[in-house]
């Protein structure tokens, strides 16, 4: 379940205007879906007090149970600290997106045992929220034992550089295994995925990197990329080097190289 | 932890000592890249007084007593950003410090960045903080005229404590993101073209009146027209950003036309047009290696640096301009990928440095470590261009401007 609090989700209504507001519009909500999950549980002993069905509702009860993960957009640190406290109020389980304040209250953020998936940018700012925003972040919330991933949020930054930003949190001072981790393991912990994948083991779906060197060296280069056992990307093939490098046609719409490669059988 | 490195501590009593005023300095470095000459293993850098006062082996140079003696892995030229709009934009990103682009018309070249820069923006010591020394900077592009440029260093709280050269270029925007919607003008790249045609026409005739023995015949002083007049007099640069071919094309054609000179910025496609970039001559401040590849820069490609270079036309790299975030890029990084992708370390290091510094005119003073010119230097405790090294201290005409581990 994707929410979000500070900025992003204040607007003319019926959005609301204030972060008071903001948490009330939540509150109500969970409190809401808890009196529908009492609801659902008479209606198992009468089916005559069941509730019509509400699939908004049915979802914020897999929430409440547990079942459902909500991931939440998060800056500025009193809008974290808004976020852990409605987690404990409800008891869901929650992992924090962008966290760019989470420096200023990683002690916290450890006490709740709350994930954090971060970015980092290139230069603070753009974004009020994103004022605050530092390098340090990964490693300050590593030494205060949270679990960190990275994301790129495409768009912001460019996801064939996403191994950058975990040696940009190297460079900052998170160690290198957990920002190896912070790219592979932790992020499908928070996806409830880790059983099938982010690590190398027996069992796990056959989805690697191949790189040509260390994977926080700027010169490194993804040479090939697998997935459960297909490899989809190899860089000495034009087609797919074309995506990975840029060159005329490489960001032609959803089709990044038929444009390009007239004699290739897959020309549509 | 790097904390415990000697260099670092070296920095910090350095600035203790010398916190704002100038000091004479002595840095040596494991690796001095001066770009003056090949790389000098276990060098020295002597500042004088803020200048550059020698430059050699340390087995042969001795610190001068007195000079406090800073130590790094690698020690490079100050940085230079061939091409920002820092300071003119800001980190917050609203009405408060948004002074890189007026939308009220699209000719506007009166708009001085003098008027416009603020030295105490703090991405302009962020980015100093990663070794950039020196950022050529004014009104972003997007109007087909927006405004003028200045080159500053990184340092000072007021805009004259920040200059070396006050009205650097003109820039100008070619393409889709100069084009306004529905029915103003200009709507097409035809209109484009005419309206700077023209313009040109008529600071040409400008100039001409003006120099007219008898003064009551001279037109009334128009800012803009005077500022076009120094693009044609080839006083100062028209800088123009152009994405597609067909607008470097049309660049191109206008300096034929007007012979004035022109820097090309941005530049996604240039790779498709070596040659006529080649028999023009051009200098390219080329984007941001990571800008992202949407709307006329679909094309672009990390090694359009790279070609370019190869193809033995002078490069720059730039910092560029950001609606949303990051804010600024850091060239820094940018070269550290154009290294990556097809420049030579060298090479990438001239593109935000000597090279940076011949393209906007101020390679006398900056851009390499040579006797003479302004003690601009960045420390780093390894390749530089590495993710995971750290730039440990500035120097700014022989001050110690930043010594945090970034």
């Amino acid at each position: 379940m994707k929410m979000a609090n500070g900025t992003n989700s204040m607007k003319a209504p019926p959005f609301p205007g204030t972060r008071g507001k903001s948490a009330a519009l939540v509150r109500q909500k969970f409190i809401e879906a808890q009196e529908y999950r009492e609801k659902l549980q008479r209606g198992l002993e009468d089916p005559n007090k069941a509730p019509a069905r509400d699939i908004g509702m049915e979802a914020l009860v897999e929430v409440l149970e547990g079942t459902r993960m909500v991931h939440h957009h998060t800056h500025r640190h009193d809008d974290i600290m808004t976020v852990l406290r409605l987690a404990r109020e409800f008891g869901y389980r929650v992992v924090l997106h962008h966290v760019s304040e989470g420096w200023k209250v990683a002690e916290q953020i450890a006490a709740a045992e709350v994930p954090c998936s971060i970015i980092l940018l290139d230069s603070p700012g753009g974004k009020l929220e994103a004022i605050d925003l530092i390098f340090t972040t990964g490693g300050v919330l590593e030494r205060a034992g949270v679990p960190v991933a990275f994301h790129t949020d495409d768009g912001i930054t460019d996801s064939r550089l996403f191994l950058r930003m975990a040696a940009l949190g190297v460079r900052a001072g998170m160690s290198r295994g957990a920002a190896l981790e912070a790219v592979t393991l932790a992020g499908a912990r928070m996806l409830d995925l880790q059983d099938r994948i982010g690590s190398l083991r027996p069992g796990k779906d056959a989805d690697f990197v191949v790189l040509s060197g260390d994977p926080f060296s700027v010169y490194t280069q993804v040479l090939e990329t697998w997935v459960e056992g297909v490899k989809v990307f190899d860089r000495s093939d034009p087609k797919d080097r074309l995506y990975a490098v840029g060159g005329y046609g490489a960001g032609h719409g959803q089709t990044p190289y038929h444009c390009c490669f007239a004699d290739e059988e897959d020309q549509p | 932890m790097k904390l415990a490195c000697p260099t670092l501590l070296t920095l910090i009593l350095v600035a203790n000592l010398s916190h704002s005023a100038q000091a004479q300095i002595a840095v040596r470095g494991d690796r001095v890249y001066t770009l003056a000459g090949p790389v000098i293993t276990d060098g020295m850098v002597i500042i004088r007084d803020g200048k550059i006062a020698a430059v050699g082996s340390a087995a042969e140079l001795v610190a001068p007593e007195g000079f406090l003696l800073l130590r790094a892995a690698v020690v490079t030229p100050g940085l230079v950003d061939a091409h920002s709009t820092v300071g003119l934009s800001g980190s917050f990103n609203t009405d408060h410090d948004r002074d890189q682009l007026e939308r009220s018309k699209a000719l506007q070249p009166s708009l001085r960045a003098v008027d416009a820069y603020n030295p105490q923006e703090t991405l302009v010591s962020w980015l100093r903080s990663f070794g950039v020394t020196t950022v050529h900077t004014g009104h972003a592009p997007g109007e087909l005229i927006s405004g003028q440029t200045i080159i500053v260093k990184t340092v000072g709280t007021t805009c004259e404590e920040a200059l070396m050269v006050s009205d650097a270029m003109v820039v100008s925007t070619l393409g889709q993101s100069a084009r306004k919607r529905g029915k103003k003008s200009p709507g097409t790249r035809g209109k484009m073209m005419s309206l700077l045609r023209a313009e040109l026409i008529k600071a040409r005739e400008y100039a001409k009146n003006r120099e007219k023995e008898d003064v009551s015949k001279h037109p009334a002083r128009d800012l803009g027209l005077e500022a076009l007049t120094a693009v044609l007099a080839r006083e100062k640069p028209l800088l123009i950003t152009a994405h597609r071919s067909q607008d470097i094309a049309n660049a191109l054609r206008l300096a034929e036309e007007f012979k004035f000179k022109l820097i090309l910025d941005g530049a996604a496609e240039a790779y498709l047009l070596i040659d006529l970039l080649k028999a023009a001559e051009v200098p390219i401040i080329v984007h941001p290696t990571m800008a992202r590849a949407t709307g006329e820069r679909e094309n672009l490609t990390f090694e359009n640096a790279a070609l370019l270079r190869q193809a033995g036309l002078l490069v720059a790299l730039q910092s560029g301009y950001e609606s949303y975030v990051p804010k600024t890029r850091v060239v820094l990084f940018e070269a550290a990928l154009a290294a990556a992708y097809g420049l030579s370390f060298e090479e990438a290091l001239a593109s935000i440095t000597l090279d940076a510094a011949r393209i906007i005119g101020v390679a006398d003073r900056v851009g390499s470590l040579e006797v003479g010119k302004d003690g601009d230097l960045a420390l780093y405790d390894g390749d530089p261009f590495e993710y995971t090294s750290h730039c440990i201290g500035v120097v700014i005409e022989g001050t110690v401007v930043s010594q945090e581990a970034r």
